[in-house]
This record gives structure tokens, C-alpha cells and sequence, in this order.
């Protein structure tokens, strides 16, 4: 028994291999259905900027809320020690929100909890998120990451208002 | 295996210890802070913030008690389990003391406030110059380990031209390839940006290139991290529960694969990064997916092992053989608990993986419950359980309290149970981590509810890391003195023999990972180190 090798440590193996290899192979395609099929999209690649002269780049010379088209709203926003800017942004419910940001300093992060917006702001790289605004409420937007001692005081929020 | 291995493993692990007792320490300020207590004002002018808590914590546990304990445990095992002493012990204490220079050198910025730039040190936040150093020269000791397991096991090779390498050398082996290939990124950052840019030799860096840099060491660290532990699931766990470990073949195929596909991963902490296309992302999707096959092929080999035990033991069914297990054996339990509760930070983990689902959890409390579960305690109370053979064995003093010691386990069982969950949550809700949270000027009414769980758990595990080392201390120090041999390793129901050769073989598998890290992340880096102008200034704001 010591020696031989037990047939049924090899069915045993066998019988654990398939499903640990079905399992991740499942959840992959799940995964590609809601990346492809639903468009949920992560951060990409949006450019460079050179975070000394933010302010000169045609996309944050005048940092604010635009809308862009009927229910489509373009926020271009900086990220600083420790503020965001514009720290508030006022939309009708219903609005889709395109988040076009990056940093004049430190790694700061853009977070809206249950929305999707969830990107880092790095110095010398632009980014961009979108997310809908359905319900009415204030939802905050969180700076998450360390970015020194008054980390904690750096965020803004966004206003969804009913629509008359 | 002589008095000298025995030395260099109880000074590694010494040093280990005295960096988890920081650790914990300021963990405990973290949790209480998060509870609402208003400790830091009482602290200063030792702590000067929760940051500079949060940096000292995630240091201390995170990096040195982790390294140094690995350098002492897994060259231990190696030598024991090929029965021959390291090829060099000059080599060794060159090394041991390389590696405290290095902490002493990276200490002193650390504790006085002048590196609080947490354990991921992200430029532009700029430390001084002798936390990249020093955290480097300890990196480098991890190189020199490397080197002497290496001549050691060549040593053994040319005494055993035919024999099998015993399991747990070949996974102590696997252990340091790993990481010296995986530590190149690490190793790049500090070199070629930090180093000189905190001394003033170049005006700027750049945020991306040091982050994929960082992550490319920052995720396979956490198998630098894992692996020891899993050596001792699979070649001393079985044994001391009375078992045997059901498949050695499985077992170092698991090992391979984590050889193999540790490093080409590490992106998927920066999916939601700028500047790098979504398609690189959704390979090291791919690819941290398939690495978790050999976590579960360890998951099923470890638990077949401990049923084997408890069947040994006279269990007979489906279930009770769990309950069978020698539960009075602090050793065991620890790690028999490490394990269950690592399930479900293996979950957790995959939840992280999942590219766009990572938006919901990236940079929240919740990744702080996760971490919780597999550093804080697949690998700490592991570790805390291989201790329990170890310190006694070296110290040549019987174990000082069982009883405070199965006390301690459950304790730290418990509390985490309470502090983990409840941070997952917090995250869920939108808790973001690494926050003073006590003072944000953004508090949710949904967070405050939750927060004094994260309080009381942390202070659980506090008691339960205070009993630790009272009892540590207490057996190195007055406990009766008795030689305490170390486990054997165990035997296999399915051994070495049935594994198929070229398993055991290094250069393909070695150039099979070469190729895979080059696939992952050579473009991706080429294109950001030719394209990156390193212009930005390094600010120091805490």
C-alpha cells in the first residue's frame, strides 16, 4: 500500500482537476459577457499629459460640468492636494456622466461607491470614467487613495436631481 | 543539518517577531481609531498620525516579519529535509546581517516620520532616501538565500546524481525562484527611480512606470508569502496531524504552476489605472484565473491529507474525520484554522481578479478584509503555528502553555472572524481603505453602524497576539528545558516515484515563466520606459 500507487488517488485527483478547471474557465466567460456584451469597462489608455502644466491642457484649462448632448454630461475634473475640482457636480436624474480627470501632484484616486466610477488619477496620465445617474440623491466622491495627512478631507460630491 | 542552521533560523525568526509585536501594536490604534477611540492625540509625538500608523503596520507585518521569518523557516527546512548543512554558513550570516542593516536603514526614516508613504510607497510621495535603500539591501539578503539554498541543493545533487529532491527542498527551492525572479520589478523601481531620485540625482519620476514596476514583486510577494506556508501544510502538517499527505505528484505540479504563472499577473492590482490598455488588463485576467488552479489542486491535496489523519485517527464518514483532528496541538489547530479561514479568502480574491468587478471592491475596506484573511491569517497564524514547534525545538525548552496557546488560536480565529467580514462589508458600502476614517470630513451613516465591530475584532486579535508573545517569550526565556525534536516530514499515499520526471526538471519551467512574464508585460513596460518623461516632483505631505 506504502509502495503501490492507490488506483484511487488517481480517479480522486482526476475528479477535483476537472471542476477546478471548469470553475475559473466559467467565471472567465461570465466575465468576457459583461466586459463585451454589457460594455462595462475598466480604465484604458487616454493619453499623457504632463502634470506640471495641467492647466494648460486643452482638456482641464477650465475644469468643470458641461452637458454635451441631451442627458450626456462631460465633467472635467484635477485632482490636488487635497481637493477635487469642481468638488460639486449637479446633474437631472437619468444622466449619463463622462468623468475626464487626472492629477496636478500625488496619486489621488476618483471613487463613487455602487457606480462603477472607481480610477486612479495618476500625474502624468489622463483618465477617464462614465457612469448613470438614475436615482435622486447626493453621492460622494471619494478621493481612495493615500495622498498624505489630509487624505480624508479630500472629496466632492454629485447632486442627481429629480427631473420636473 | 548542524547548530548553525539552527542559529540562523532562530535569529531570522527573533527578528520576525519583533516586527510582528510593532505590527500589531499599531494595528490595534488602526482598529480602535476606526471605532471612534481618539488614541492618536495621545500618542504623539511617537505616532504622529494614522498614517504614519498605517505605514509602520503594513512594514513591520507585511514586509520584514514575512521575509525575515521565510529566510529563517524555509532554509531550515531545506536542510532538514535533504539532511545536509547550508552549502555556506558564512554565506548565511553575511546574509542575515545584510538584511537587518537593511531594516535598521529603513527603520529609522519609518519610525521618525519621514517615510510615511505606507508599505506600497507610491511616488510622487517621496521618503527619504534610507527607506528605499534599506528595504533594497533587505530584498538583496532574499537574492543570497536564494543563492545558498541553490549551492546546497547542488551540493546534495552531486552526492544523489539519481535521487529524487525530497518535497519540501524541491518546494523550498521552487519558493526563492520564484521570488528572485519575481523581485526583478522591485528591484528596477528602487535602482533605476527611487534610489535616485530621493537622493536629488534626477528631478522627476513617473507615477505608472513605478506602479507596474511595484506590482509586477507586489502580487507574486503574496506567494513569496503563501508558499512557505504551504510547505509546511503539505510536508509537516500531515505528519503532525498522523497522517500522511495524500499526493506528492500534485504537489509539486501545484508548485510548478505557481513558478510558472506567479509573476505575469500583476496588473490586475492596477485595473483601474490609466494608461494601460484594457486588453493587457484582460490577459492578466486570464492569467490570475489560471493561477488559481494550483490553489486548488493545494486546497484539495491539504484537505485529502487531513482526512487521512483523522481517518488514522479512527474517524469513519464523510465529515467527522475534521473533527478527529488532534485539536489539543496548538501547532495543528493554528494552521488547521489558517486554512479554513484562507478559503475564503481565496474566494475573495477571485472576486478582486475579476477585471470590471474590481471596480466595485479597488482600494476599499473590503481589500483590507482580504488581506486580512490571507496575509493576516493563512500566513500569520501559520506561521504562528509552525512556531509553536520551532521556538521550543530551537530554544531546547518545552512549549511554556499549551492551554494559552489553543487560547491564542481561537482568539485570533474569532476576532478575525468579526474584524474581516466587517471590513469586506465596509468596502461593499464604499468605505474607502487606508483612510483616517475617524476624521473624514464624508462619514456615511451606513459605515458608522459597522465601525465598532472593526474595534472589537481588532482588539481580540490584539489579546490573542499578546498571549502570543507572552508565551514566545516565556518559552525562549524560563520555560523547562528539554530537547524538543522537530516534526519529521510526511510520508505520502501517492510519493515521489509516481511524479513524472521532468516535473522535478528547471530550466523549462524556469523559461516557460521567462516567456510568459515577457508575453504579460514586456510591451506594456518597453512602451512605458522609452515613452515616459520622468518629470514629476516628488512631494512630501504627511
Amino acid at each position: 500500500m506504502a509502495t503501490g500507487r492507490p488506483s484511487t488517488v488517481y480517479l480522486w485527483e482526476l475528479a477535483w482537476i476537472l471542476p477546478s478547471i471548469a470553475l475559473p474557465v466559467g467565471m472567465l466567460a461570465a466575465l468576457a459577457v459583461t466586459a463585451f456584451g454589457a460594455g462595462i469597462n475598466v480604465a484604458g489608455d487616454r493619453g499623457r499629459i504632463d502634470p506640471t502644466k495641467v492647466a494648460e491642457h486643452a482638456l482641464f484649462r477650465e475644469p468643470g460640468v458641461a452637458e454635451i448632448a441631451p442627458g450626456q454630461y462631460e465633467v472635467r475634473m484635477t485632482g490636488q492636494i487635497w481637493a477635487f475640482a469642481p468638488n460639486e457636480v449637479r446633474v437631472p436624474a437619468g444622466s449619463t456622466v463622462h468623468f475626464w480627470a487626472t492629477s496636478k501632484d500625488l496619486v489621488h484616486g476618483l471613487f463613487v461607491p455602487r457606480h462603477n466610477v472607481n480610477v486612479m488619477l495618476l500625474p502624468g496620465q489622463i483618465s477617464h470614467a462614465q457612469a448613470r445617474f438614475d436615482t435622486p440623491g447626493e453621492y460622494p466622491i471619494i478621493c481612495h487613495e493615500y495622498c498624505g495627512i489630509a487624505h480624508h478631507t479630500m472629496a466632492g460630491k454629485i447632486i442627481v436631481e429629480a427631473r420636473r | 543539518m548542524t547548530r548553525t542552521e539552527q542559529r540562523l533560523a532562530a535569529a531570522n525568526v527573533t527578528v520576525a517577531l519583533v516586527a510582528l509585536f510593532g505590527g500589531v501594536v499599531t494595528g490595534l490604534f488602526q482598529a480602535l481609531e476606526y471605532a471612534g477611540v481618539e488614541i492618536y492625540s495621545s500618542l504623539a509625538p511617537v505616532i504622529r498620525s494614522h498614517y504614519h500608523s498605517v505605514s509602520i503596520h503594513g512594514v513591520l507585518n507585511a514586509l520584514v516579519f514575512t521575509t525575515f521569518f521565510i529566510c529563517g523557516f524555509v532554509p531550515f527546512v531545506l536542510s532538514r529535509s535533504l539532511q545536509a548543512p547550508l552549502a555556506s554558513a558564512r554565506l548565511g550570516w553575511l546574509t542575515f546581517w545584510v538584511m537587518v542593516g537593511g531594516l535598521v536603514l529603513a527603520s529609522i526614516p519609518l519610525v521618525g516620520n519621514a517615510a510615511t508613504v505606507m508599505f506600497t510607497f507610491y511616488p510622487p510621495l517621496q521618503a527619504h532616501w534610507a527607506f528605499y535603500v534599506g528595504l533594497t539591501l533587505v530584498v538583496v539578503g532574499t537574492w543570497l538565500v536564494t543563492l545558498n539554498l541553490v549551492l546546497t541543493w547542488r551540493a546534495w545533487r552531486a552526492r544523489n546524481p539519481d535521487g529524487r529532491t525530497p518535497l519540501a527542498a524541491f518546494m523550498s527551492l521552487v519558493t526563492f525562484a520564484m521570488w528572485t525572479i519575481a523581485s526583478l520589478g522591485l528591484a528596477a523601481e528602487m535602482l533605476v527611480l527611487l534610489i535616485p531620485w530621493s537622493l536629488g540625482l534626477v528631478g522627476g519620476t513617473d507615477a505608472l512606470l513605478a506602479r507596474t514596476l511595484f506590482w509586477f514583486t507586489g502580487h507574486p510577494i503574496v506567494y513569496f508569502w503563501l508558499l512557505p506556508a504551504y510547505i509546511s501544510w503539505y510536508t509537516l502538517v500531515p505528519r503532525q496531524a498522523g497522517g500522511k499527505l495524500f499526493s506528492d505528484p500534485m504537489a509539486r505540479t501545484s508548485f510548478i504552476l505557481f513558478l510558472i504563472l506567479s509573476t505575469p499577473i500583476g496588473i490586475h492590482h492596477q485595473y483601474t489605472d490609466p494608461g494601460i490598455h484594457q486588453g493587457w488588463k484582460l490577459l492578466h485576467a486570464l492569467l490570475t484565473f489560471a493561477v488559481f488552479f494550483p490553489s486548488l489542486l493545494t486546497f484539495f491535496n491539504v484537505t485529502a491529507s487531513l482526512e487521512t489523519a483523522g481517518r488514522a485517527r479512527g474517524a469513519r464518514g464523510w465529515i467527522s474525520w475534521f473533527g478527529k483532528l488532534p485539536w489539543t496541538d496548538p501547532s495543528v489547530a493554528a494552521q488547521v484554522l489558517a486554512m479554513v479561514l484562507f478559503a475564503f479568502g481565496g474566494v475573495g480574491g477571485l472576486i478582486n481578479a475579476s477585471f470590471n468587478v474590481n471596480m466595485v471592491v479597488h482600494n476599499t475596506a473590503y481589500i483590507v478584509g482580504h488581506l486580512h484573511l490571507t496575509v493576516g491569517t493563512a500566513v500569520a497564524l501559520t506561521f504562528m503555528g509552525i512556531t509553536y514547534w520551532l521556538v521550543p525545538h530551537l530554544a531546547g525548552r518545552v512549549l511554556w502553555s499549551r492551554a494559552v496557546a489553543l487560547v491564542q488560536v481561537w482568539l485570533w480565529f474569532g476576532g478575525m472572524l468579526i474584524f474581516s467580514p466587517t471590513l469586506h462589508e465596509l468596502g461593499l458600502r464604499g468605505m474607502p481603505r487606508r483612510t483616517d476614517i475617524g476624521h473624514v470630513s464624508y462619514m456615511q451613516p451606513q459605515w458608522k453602524t459597522l465601525l465598532p465591530l472593526v474595534g472589537i475584532g481588532g482588539s481580540i486579535l490584539f489579546v490573542s497576539a499578546a498571549l502570543y508573545f507572552l508565551n514566545m517569550v516565556l518559552t525562549a526565556t524560563v520555560s523547562r528545558r528539554a530537547p524538543q525534536a522537530a516534526p519529521d516530514f510526511a510520508e505520502a499515499v501517492s510519493g515521489p516515484d509516481h511524479a513524472p520526471a521532468f516535473v522535478d526538471r528547471w530550466r523549462p519551467w524556469l523559461a516557460l515563466a521567462a516567456l510568459l512574464i515577457a508575453i504579460a508585460y514586456g510591451p506594456t513596460l518597453i512602451r512605458l520606459a522609452i515613452t515616459t518623461p520622468l518629470t514629476t516632483p516628488g512631494l512630501r505631505v504627511w
